[in-house]
């Protein structure tokens, strides 16, 4: 449908779509100007040997491997946290108590954790796995506190992908005589993994990219090994990122810039990942 | 018997893992609040709230909250005055203008935007933004106010964007279509019909604009400086409620102390503060998917 047009409010019009577009390539300049700010200032720096370095007080000489490592270390171990969890509690909530008060009290609840600011939950980290817990500031203190930050997202992505399987998959399971949890277990939970799986490795490429937190459980900013365990300390790609940018000196910010490029590069290929994952699921649900 | 006690067991686990985002919720509030509590039998209340002077790690310190709250106030709104029109504008321009394959476009772009780490766009803010700023503004400080605020407006734009898109194109076809049979072009359809009647809508993504904007961490943390200071000047090196509890987590700050409790009572007020405004969000939103039902 066309909208009538007449003389000079024909204008008005056109000058008003004109000026409501050109937010949108505001949008666009400046996502491209950071990105070839951040290629023009790190691309020199990013070689082999910096990704294979550690910490080091001189610019020229560090890496980033130790952040590399830990952010590997902290991830793997957020996602084996947060997908059980996340996929059980989801569950509950989609297919067991859709109607109870409980559940509609949970649901709340998770919509106002979805908003909470990530620095809170470095403070419940803090409070609760590094002090109570006594989990000092180690990879598993971390892994936790993200896997609080990520689970509500967890959770929001696992029940869409559960609601995508037909309810008709349900009834046959149960004609069979299967039980509820046989059911789910044997039928929908398969049927919904790689919707679950592109929902998880989405939601934990934002928390790769999260650096307050982890700053307020008391992760290092500078540490010349790569962590050894589950109880090792560690620190994470984007605290080593802002620990370069807050050196004064010009060639730590180099160092920062190329840095972004790996954390960038990381975020790619997960997000790419999910994607692929996302495609391969449509085509199963169509054939 | 048996598979019938096994299937209320499983049941009753996936209970209690739902049940852990209340334990959250509820750890969240418990760690915030004991350590504040332990922090004002050392600090008064109302000298917390209005004193005017925000130096903890002094050897005299005083501990007036207002400084932070004043930097916070100041970015948040620098952010919103780039992120509401252009959100705003944008949402308006994909919901009644743009062509369903140019959404298509520049959805997913919009997405890498709001994908793109804080610590980046605090490189972006400290190495690019400022200096270009500094170029129209001779006298801005390296680290300023005005820098982060418009890049965490950037930061923000996608959220604007598409929940008042969303709230805008819940609107009835056939209020537009009334509009249109007046003889209205599309701007005074979109300005004079779509958004009044998304107005509910629209408040809500803005009001969650704004709680995003207070809890933003790292582009303060790194472009705004550490200084604490009850200033309205956007040239000037302030500091954020949240940049200072950066700032403590780096140093080594025994715990126990009572500038170790400093960052659990200005987290408390963070959190009071955007708790707040996502309720109002959320009941906002809530009304307006009942006037369209």
């Amino acid at each position: 449908m066309k909208a009538p047009r007449a003389g000079a409010r024909h204008g008005a019009d056109l000058a008003f779509r004109v000026l409501a577009m050109s937010t949108l390539v505001v949008a666009l300049v400046t996502l491209g100007a950071l990105v070839f700010d951040v290629l023009g200032d790190g691309l020199g720096r990013l070689n082999w040997q910096f990704l294979t370095s550690l910490a080091s007080r001189r610019p020229e000489d560090a890496g980033i491997y130790h952040a590399l490592a830990g952010t590997i270390w902290v991830i793997v171990l957020t996602a084996a946290l947060a997908l059980p969890l996340g996929v059980a509690a989801a569950v509950y909530l989609e297919e067991y108590g859709t109607n109870s008060r409980l559940a509609r009290f949970i649901e709340i609840n998770i919509a106002n954790l979805a908003a909470v600011p990530s620095i809170i939950y470095g403070l419940l980290g803090l409070g609760v796995f590094v002090r109570f817990m006594s989990m000092g500031r180690s990879v598993m203190a971390g892994a936790c506190t993200l896997a609080l930050l990520a689970l509500p997202v967890v959770i929001l992505s696992t029940r869409e992908a559960l609601r995508t399987v037909p309810k008709s998959i349900r009834e046959g399971s149960y004609a069979l005589g299967a039980t509820q949890w046989q059911t789910i277990w044997h039928q929908v939970l398969p049927m919904a993994f790689p919707g679950i799986l592109t929902g998880l490795i989405l939601s934990l490429s934002r928390a790769v990219g999260e650096t307050a937190p982890l700053i307020t459980i008391g992760a290092l900013t500078y540490i010349p090994f790569a962590p050894d365990g589950v109880w090792s300390p560690f620190t994470v790609l984007p605290i080593q990122i802002f620990n370069w940018v807050s050196r004064p000196q010009a060639a730590f910010k180099e160092n920062a810039a190329a840095g972004i490029l790996v954390l960038m590069a990381l975020l790619l290929t997960m997000n790419a990942l999910a994607v692929f994952l996302r495609d391969r699921f449509q085509r199963q649900g169509r054939s | 018997m048996r598979p019938r006690r096994l299937e209320r067991l499983i049941e009753l686990a996936l209970l209690l893992s739902a049940a852990l985002s209340v334990l959250t919720t509820a750890g969240i509030i418990l760690v915030l609040a004991v350590e504040t509590f332990e922090f004002l039998r050392e600090v008064p209340l109302f000298e917390f709230l209005t004193g005017t002077e925000w130096t903890p790690l002094f050897a005299n310190p005083r501990f007036g909250v207002l400084p932070l709250i004043a930097g916070t106030v100041l970015v948040s709104a620098i952010a919103m005055a780039v992120a509401v029109p252009m959100g705003l504008l944008s949402a308006i321009y994909l919901s009644e203008y743009a062509p369903e394959n140019l959404r298509r476009v520049v959805k997913p772009v919009l997405e890498v935007l709001a994908g793109v780490p804080t610590v980046v766009y605090g490189y972006f803010a400290l190495m690019f933004v400022t200096p270009l700023l500094q170029r129209v503004f001779p006298q801005m400080s390296g680290f300023n106010a005005l820098s982060p605020g418009i890049v965490m407006g950037i930061m923000i734009l996608p959220l604007v964007s598409s929940l008042a898109e969303d709230a805008m194109r819940a609107v009835p076809r056939g209020l537009r279509e009334g509009a249109y049979a007046l003889g209205a072009t599309r701007m005074q359809t979109a300005l004079q019909v779509v958004v009044p009647a998304a107005f509910s809508g629209i408040t809500a993504a803005f009001i969650l604009a704004v709680s995003r904007a207070v809890g933003e961490t790292m582009i303060v943390a790194i472009a705004a400086g550490q200084q604490p200071r009850l200033t309205a000047n956007p040239f000037v090196p302030l500091e954020t409620m949240t940049a200072y509890i950066v700032q403590v987590s780096l140093g080594d700050t025994p715990q126990g102390t009572l500038e170790y409790r400093t960052i659990f009572a200005v987290g408390m007020l963070l959190f009071l503060m955007t708790f707040a405004l996502n309720l109002v969000s959320t009941w906002l939103r809530e009304r307006f998917r009942e006037e369209y039902a």
